[in-house]
């Protein structure tokens, strides 16, 4: 069952649809309801290596549902500790629980300064009304 | 219906090779096969029927109305057909003696000469095999050009419009240059503001269509060559639109220095359900020395080959190209003669005349004339009844016509793309027009039959996610899975709007 | 002759509906400077009747293989066409179809091409198969583009002893890829594993055929553990008339095979339309360039196809795309499935049988020197003519006959053998024809 809209408060957002969740020098990622909402059933998660290094605002992994392919934006630099395998297996995990069980990645942090320049729930929302 | 393996049985078959009396030398072992390929078992009245019951759950032009954009789908006459069987030129060799196929190789120099007039091009390869092959070609052309000029690594960019066909980015990645998009402006023309940014001494050419695949001629056109022209690089015209201009304007004319040309839309070449087609290109003089090697060349009375082109980009597949579409397309050119234009005049009437019936009743992206199609939004009808492109395209089915082009150009959103072409009549744009405004009608009052449709086909609208995600791309004989019992696609329309590309 | 049905009153009551007076203004936004202005210079219209004489003509003055027995081979084969392919093929919702984007209707083209790809990855012993390439030829550029993202190398070998156009055309795409190409020389006829092995290190793939241009059956297995042994991808060549005789690919460690179909099933046709054939083990599926059809189910449960895993094709994934690919060779990949059902698995088993038998016969009733007396070879051999072979074949063509390929083309140092083919269409009296006729010759 596809997830209600929502944007949870305690996350800090990108432009490029992408959601960070930061605990203790380490950050989760995930892709936003839009933006599984736009792309629809997912069907193929092209994941990173653990150990990778990321950089915010590039494209680290893939995502594809069966009419279009998405880059996904690191929203933070840091290394990859961790790739949720639940969605590589089962994509469509992303459209259920896109802030929970559909995590992407986990990073470690290698420049928490970025995280002022990530917009708040607010923000995003106001940034998704201006895309119209 | 089921496969052909499925109605295999062991031991039967429909034909064999005639009987020799002559020892069969035996293989090595190691190169031997093990087991025997599990092709289809079956005799030649069961594979006939299988064969033309798959023909019958199939719609091609001589069913209908087949109005696909930027596909030109036009009717395939008839007598090529008997043409390219004729055994002069079906069981012709391709390494035949060139002074054993003279008659071929006049066809090819006849087809190139007529092809240069057309796009006003002086030179001509017919080696590429589809459209996008010819883009790549040209595009291969195009580098080996600016490296003979010394200049192959300062120009790494390829200028394509946000318009274009998918295969062009596609073939300018394959291509090893870089994408320059460039934006289109609210008549429908390159944003030229955003051209002039965008060009520089680092930029190798354009890839442009025109009309676009909005159905729009460029207003622009020879201020965009200016602009390339001026700093050295080249202009790049992809011939699916051919069909609008043939006779009136030239794409050489344009301003253009490359074409490739597709014979399996503009020049009658059936489609086949994805294929033969043939992609030939034609270029201006100073980048024939690139083209694809052998050149068709005259030699007195007679025609042959010439392999002793240094500069040439090589080969870019087997032989000379796509003979047997050859034949097909010199024949429809050479039934029209001078008058080609009467073709492009009529797909162009054609195609204004079902904008005017159906613009009221969809949103009209670009309001002006078009060429030989055009673009309606559904956009108002998904606003107001929740009901999609996708869904007018299935309704369609229903009313005996196989739908437009959908949701392409990405521009538009819920976009239907039209092309009627010239060899329809007054009274099936008619009665498609009607088809369409009915439709709009139902999406207020009756979604609910366009959201089932269509209706009564073998098939409903099919699982695609289950498709991507099963994989299931071969028969797997006693392993084949019954996906009817696999779990459903979890979205509430498994059905999803892919994009679909000319 | 026009196949317009437009009439003056049709053009009349659509010019007042869109509201303008004339066609001419219809083109209205055409700058005046790109416009013609003049007929197009072409020849004079023709009716269906003219044409038909006129392109008469021109194929009168070919010689085919009906009109001029013929040996040749080397990539194109005189294979027998069975008259249910030109039924099929002629089926008009099949023939004037465009690509299955609408599948609710195009299963047939659909279905026909799933059971295409199934017939493809029996005979190569793979696990997927596209739904064709264009030929023989661009299929190879395909697969090094395939083992270039799947392996990060930039390097792909091929031997001396495939195809030329094949060797050609993967050249002309690697600047392009950036990919380097090195080429393996044969020795005496066929490759030599241990140099394989050799020129494998840091390549992408190794491409070799399988039996090669010489017609020579090379030591397939052990080329495809030498390239496995240096983490290269096998990439086989095949010719699929062979695969009811010669082990499939897959099964002796090759992860690509490639091919040309025109032999199964297409008319020769001076060159093309014809089909290419690309299949691979299922590591590779995302990376696979072409139409995929796959199969699935509607709502009620139905069994039903569509084109699938489009996220690689060129309409969705646009410059990042597994290849800029189409219009591919459906129609003609369809009367490769034809054929194969026609034939299945024992009727191709003895057309190879024939092929291999009639070519035994003709080595042994020529009499002449074997280029490469010591291989084992499968419907083609090389015969030396002890003459410049390109006079022989003048020669031998002023009686009749053209007695086979002239290797000196391709191949230094050859220019006085011929290369000689064999097909299930030859008869040991027209293999007498040839003896005599290089006789005559004096080949």
């Amino acid at each position: 069952m596809a997830a209600v809209e929502s944007y949870p408060s305690e996350l800090r957002y990108h432009p490029e649809h992408d959601w960070a969740r930061i605990e203790d020098g380490e950050a989760t990622f995930g892709v936003t309801w839009f933006a599984q909402d736009a792309l629809g059933e997912l069907v193929h998660f092209e994941a990173p290596e653990e150990g990778a290094t990321l950089k915010k605002d590039e494209s680290y992994a893939e995502v594809e549902s069966v009419k279009a392919v998405s880059d996904v934006v690191a929203p933070l630099s840091g290394e990859v500790v961790a790739v949720n395998r639940a969605v590589v297996d089962a994509p469509e995990t992303v459209n259920d629980d896109p802030y929970g069980e559909g995590w992407l990645v986990r990073v470690r942090l290698t420049d928490p300064g970025e995280v002022d320049a990530l917009m708040d729930v607010d923000a995003y929302k106001q940034h998704l009304a201006e895309q119209g | 219906m089921k496969l052909l393996y499925e109605k295999s049985h062991p031991g039967r078959r429909a034909g064999r090779p005639p009987r020799l009396d002559l020892p069969v030398p035996e293989l090595p072992n190691e190169l031997r096969r093990a087991e025997p390929p599990r092709l289809p078992e079956l005799a030649e009245p069961d594979l006939v029927r299988h064969f033309t019951e798959l023909s019958r759950r199939n719609f091609g032009i001589d069913t209908g109305f087949y109005p696909l954009g930027s596909c030109t789908m036009k009717h395939n006459p008839r007598v090529n057909e008997r043409l390219a069987a004729l055994p002069g030129f079906r069981d012709l060799h391709p390494h035949q003696d060139p002074a054993g196929a003279q008659g071929a190789l006049g066809l090819c120099w006849e087809l190139q000469e007529v092809l240069s007039e057309i796009t006003g091009l002086d030179a001509v390869s017919l080696q590429p095999a589809a459209g996008s092959q010819g883009e790549l070609t040209g595009l291969m052309v195009m580098r080996a050009y600016f490296a003979d000029k010394g200049e192959g690594e300062q120009r790494r960019k390829i200028v394509v419009a946000d318009t274009a066909h998918g295969t062009n980015p596609a073939s300018v990645t394959m291509a090893g240059y870089e994408l320059t998009p460039v934006k289109t402006d609210p008549r429908g023309n390159i944003d030229v503001e955003d051209l002039r940014e965008k060009v520089d001494e680092h930029t190798a050419g354009l890839m442009l269509t025109n009309p676009s695949t909005l159905g729009l001629f460029d207003e622009h056109i020879a201020e965009v060559a200016a602009i390339f022209h001026d700093v050295g690089a080249l202009m790049y015209y992809d011939g699916a639109n051919l069909n609008a201009v043939c006779g009136i304007s030239r794409p050489g004319d344009m301003g253009f220095d490359i074409v490739h040309i597709n014979l399996h839309k503009t020049f009658s070449q059936p489609h086949g359900g994805g294929g033969p087609g043939g992609g030939p290109i034609a270029v201006a003089s100073r980048l024939e020395p690139f083209l694809p090697v052998p050149a068709i060349v005259r030699d007195g009375e007679g025609y042959g080959f010439d392999y002793d082109r240094p500069k040439s980009i090589g080969k870019v597949r087997g032989f000379i190209g796509p003979f047997g579409v050859f034949v097909r397309s010199l024949a429809f050119i050479r039934a029209y003669g001078p008058q080609l234009r009467k073709m492009s005049e009529a797909a162009v009437l054609n195609a204004n005349y079902l904008l005017a019936r159906l613009r009221d009743a969809y949103e009209l992206p670009f309001d002006r004339l078009c060429m030989h199609e055009f673009v309606l939004s559904a956009r108002p009808l998904k606003r107001e009844h929740g009901v999609t492109a996708l869904d007018v395209a299935k309704r369609l089915m229903d009313y005996g016509f196989h739908p437009p082009t959908i949701y392409f150009p990405l521009l538009v959103p819920e976009a239907l793309m039209i092309e009627p072409t010239e060899t329809e009549a007054k009274e099936t744009l008619d009665e498609f027009a009607d088809a369409m405004l009915a439709i709009a009608h139902e999406a207020a009052e009756e979604p609910e039959l366009l959201k089932s449709a269509p209706h009564g086909r073998a098939v409903g609208r099919l699982d695609e996610v289950k498709a991507v995600k099963k994989a299931v791309v071969r028969y797997l004989f006693d392993e084949h899975p019954d996906l009817s019992t696999e779990g459903e696609s979890r979205s509430e329309t498994a059905v999803v709007e892919a994009p679909k590309g000319a | 002759m026009s196949y317009l049905a437009l009439t003056d009153a049709d053009r009349e009551a659509m010019l007042e509906t869109i509201g303008v007076s004339s066609v001419e203004e219809l083109f209205a936004d055409l700058p005046g400077g790109v416009r013609l202005g003049r007929e197009l210079e072409l020849p004079p219209a023709l009716t269906e009747q003219e044409l038909t004489a006129y392109f008469e003509a021109l194929a009168a003055k070919n010689a085919h293989v009906g009109t001029e027995l013929s040996f040749l081979g080397a990539g194109m084969y005189d294979h027998y066409v069975p008259a249910i392919v030109d039924a099929v093929l002629q089926r008009g919702e099949l023939l004037t179809a465009y690509t299955p984007y609408q599948p609710e209707l195009s299963q047939g083209v659909l279905q026909a091409i799933f059971e295409y790809q199934t017939a493809i990855c029996e005979l190569t012993g793979m696990d997927v198969s596209n739904a064709s390439g264009y030929d023989g030829t661009t299929v190879a550029a395909d697969a090094c583009f395939v083992a270039k993202y799947a392996t990060g190398r930039s390097k792909v070998v091929v031997t001396e002893a495939t195809n030329p156009q094949v060797r050609q055309v993967v050249k002309t795409y690697a600047p392009g890829f950036g990919l380097e190409v090195v080429e393996v020389p044969h020795r005496g006829g066929a490759t030599d594993p241990e140099e394989l092995g050799e020129a494998a290190a840091d390549a992408a793939c190794v491409i070799f055929q399988q039996p090669n241009f010489f017609g020579v059956l090379e030591p397939a297995p052990d080329l495809a553990a030498a390239a496995n042994e240096a983490e290269a991808l096998a990439v086989a060549h095949v010719d699929p008339i062979s695969l009811g005789l010669l082990e499939a690919p897959g099964n002796y460690g090759c992860a690509i095979a490639i091919g040309e179909g025109q032999g199964a099933g297409n008319y020769l046709s001076y060159g093309g339309p014809h089909y290419g054939f690309i299949a691979a083990r299922n590591d590779f599926i995302r990376r696979m360039p072409g139409r995929i059809v796959g199969e699935t189910t509607d709502a009620p449960g139905e069994r039903g196809y569509v084109l699938t895993l489009q996220t690689r094709e060129q309409h969705i994934r646009r410059e990042k795309a597994t290849s800029n690919i189409t219009t591919n060779q459906t129609l003609l990949a369809l009367a490769g499935l034809v054929y194969l059902s026609w034939l299945g698995p024992e009727g191709l088993k003895e057309v190879g049988e024939a092929c291999i038998a009639l070519a035994a016969h003709a080595k042994e009733r020529l009499g002449r020197e074997l280029v490469f007396a010591d291989k084992t070879t499968f419907k083609e051999f090389v015969v030396r003519v002890g003459r410049p072979a390109q006079e022989v074949v003048r020669e031998a063509r002023a009686r009749g006959v053209h007695p086979g390929y002239v290797l000196g083309r391709d191949y230094s140092g050859m220019d006085d053998v011929l290369l000689v083919a064999l097909t299930e269409r030859r008869t040991p009296e027209e293999i007498d024809r040839l003896a005599r006729t290089l006789d005559e010759v004096g080949a």
